[in-house]
């Protein structure tokens, strides 16, 4: 029981920690909500890993990764808003999973399954995680600067290509990790609550992202450790946690 | 007469199957501060950005010298990055530069050092606009784009800004590539002017020799003049 809890807490801090920490970015670009419909695509994924017996973030990363293609062409095509092609796009994801996800088992797809987390998942939620941690940190003040001017980012010699690359795949990562974490349903969260909050009481860059990382990993340990004391699931927990730091964020601002 | 910097040879830009610049020559000297002079819809931004290789062209483009660019582009304001907590700093941080060379351009554009702590979406339009001048100039640039770069501030302040690049072209021996609609800052401040139209007139050479009341109404399509008051 303990061992698990170690697994589930480990796992938690390193999805949660550098989901965080990518959320700064993205909702400098106000694209932190297109997690959320990325989340959404990753259920048909979760779905077939419910099925046949494997990692749901295994399951969940090539819907992601597909979603992101898809949502990119579709946006070159049609020109429309990021936002609004997730939207259009993401009721598909959920509906394709609901067609063959067996519904008595759709609790560990929509909330997570972070509290009976094994130890290749373990493993694959530090690697994966640090990955995207180290990839955002080097990356980090080229792509803020893409977020406040793409043509003066562009001047400056950043390869935004590159930069959106490497951007896209670690929303990717992040996503298919977080939806074991708290389910397909609020991926979003992740990256969005703890970075808000963070903005809230940050005064520099630098501050900003290491607030918003460790208010991730707080949320993650409180989560985790309450779902197991109370029995209820880890994921919804952890997102309720990172609201009310939000919420006490929101009163420190306006004292 | 100065030496020539860059030379474009018949331009041509087409946007979603629209031309937007077609068979455009022009060259620019070394130490110029040439404006692109031309109504909304003209195609100035899309020259500029077209130089600065932010859009794809036909027609050939030849730096003599290997130009290190500066842009200041339109419409970055501070309420651009007021959403981000983002010092001044910070802004700084977001591109390779030494903190003793900022704190060489900072005094150049009128800010103190004290202003490095203050957010910077919270400067004020002119001081926010200042700012970017001193981190366009901090990576020691030898020709600068700028794109309307008082559109943000008021009339006192943009010819704050102008009056502050001028005195900066002249001691640092920069070219400047401006664009504008206002024909005050041609006359004030331009040593060439390149002028575009949206019914395809062009001219170029030094303002007042060729701005004439009909080039002028060739580029506006209405009766345009600048009066100058000589002796107030």
């Amino acid at each position: 029981m303990e061992s698990q809890l170690l697994l589930s807490l480990v796992s938690g801090i390193f999805i949660a920690g550098s989901a965080a920490y990518l959320g700064t970015l993205m909702l400098s670009r106000k694209m932190a909500v297109v997690a959320g419909p990325l989340g959404h695509l990753a259920l048909p994924g979760a779905a077939l890993a419910i099925v046949y017996g494997f990692s749901i973030s295994l399951g969940a990363f090539p819907f992601v990764v597909l979603g992101i293609v898809f949502i990119w062409l579709l946006e070159i095509r049609t020109k429309l808003p990021m936002e609004t092609l997730t939207a259009t796009v993401f009721a598909a994801g959920v509906a394709t999973a609901f067609l063959f996800l067996p519904i008595n088992e759709a609790e560990a797809a929509l909330v997570g399954n972070i509290s009976k987390v094994g130890i290749y998942e373990t493993v694959a939620a530090v690697v994966l995680g640090s990955a995207v941690f180290i990839a955002v940190n080097r990356s980090y003040k080229k792509i803020m600067l893409l977020n406040v001017h793409e043509d003066i980012a562009k001047t400056e010699g950043v390869n935004v290509r590159l930069y959106n690359l490497i951007y896209l795949s670690s929303i990717a990562i992040i996503v298919a990790l977080g939806v074991d974490l708290v389910g397909g349903l609020m991926t979003a969260a992740l990256v969005a609550i703890p970075a808000a909050a963070a903005r809230n009481i940050s005064k520099t860059l630098v501050q900003y992202g290491v607030v918003s990382g460790a208010f991730g990993v707080l949320s993650a340990i409180i989560g985790i450790t309450s779902s197991a004391i109370t029995g209820l699931p880890a994921g919804p927990l952890v997102i309720i946690t990172s609201g009310i730091i939000f919420l006490i964020t929101v009163a420190v601002v306006r004292v | 007469m100065s030496e020539t910097l860059l030379e474009v040879k018949d331009l041509t830009v087409t946007l979603d199957n629209a031309p937007i610049l077609s068979g455009l020559n022009f060259s620019v000297g070394e130490g110029e501060f040439l404006t692109i002079l031309g109504p909304n819809g003209s195609g100035k931004t899309v020259l500029l950005k077209s130089l600065l290789g932010l859009l794809p062209h036909g027609g050939e483009m030849l730096w003599h010298k290997k130009p290190r660019v500066g842009y200041l582009p339109q419409g970055l304001s501070q309420m651009s990055v007021r959403d981000l907590p983002l010092t001044v700093k910070d802004f700084f941080s977001l591109k390779k530069v030494k903190e003793e060379d900022v704190m060489r351009y900072l005094p150049l554009v009128g800010l103190g050092s004290g202003v490095m702590n203050k957010k910077a979406g919270y400067l004020s339009g002119g001081e926010f606009q200042r700012m970017l001048v001193a981190w366009v100039l901090a990576s020691e640039p030898n020709i600068l784009f700028l794109d309307e770069p008082t559109t943000a501030v008021d009339i006192a302040g943009g010819e704050t800004i102008y009056s502050l690049l001028k005195d900066i072209w002249q001691k640092r021996k920069l070219t400047i590539l401006n664009v504008t609609h206002d024909l005050n800052i041609v006359y004030a401040h331009s040593t060439h002017v390149l002028c575009l139209s949206r019914f395809g007139h062009r001219c170029y050479g030094v303002p007042k020799e060729i701005l004439t009341p009909t080039v002028l109404n060739d580029i506006y399509g209405a009766d345009v003049r600048f009066y100058t008051h000589k002796g107030v």
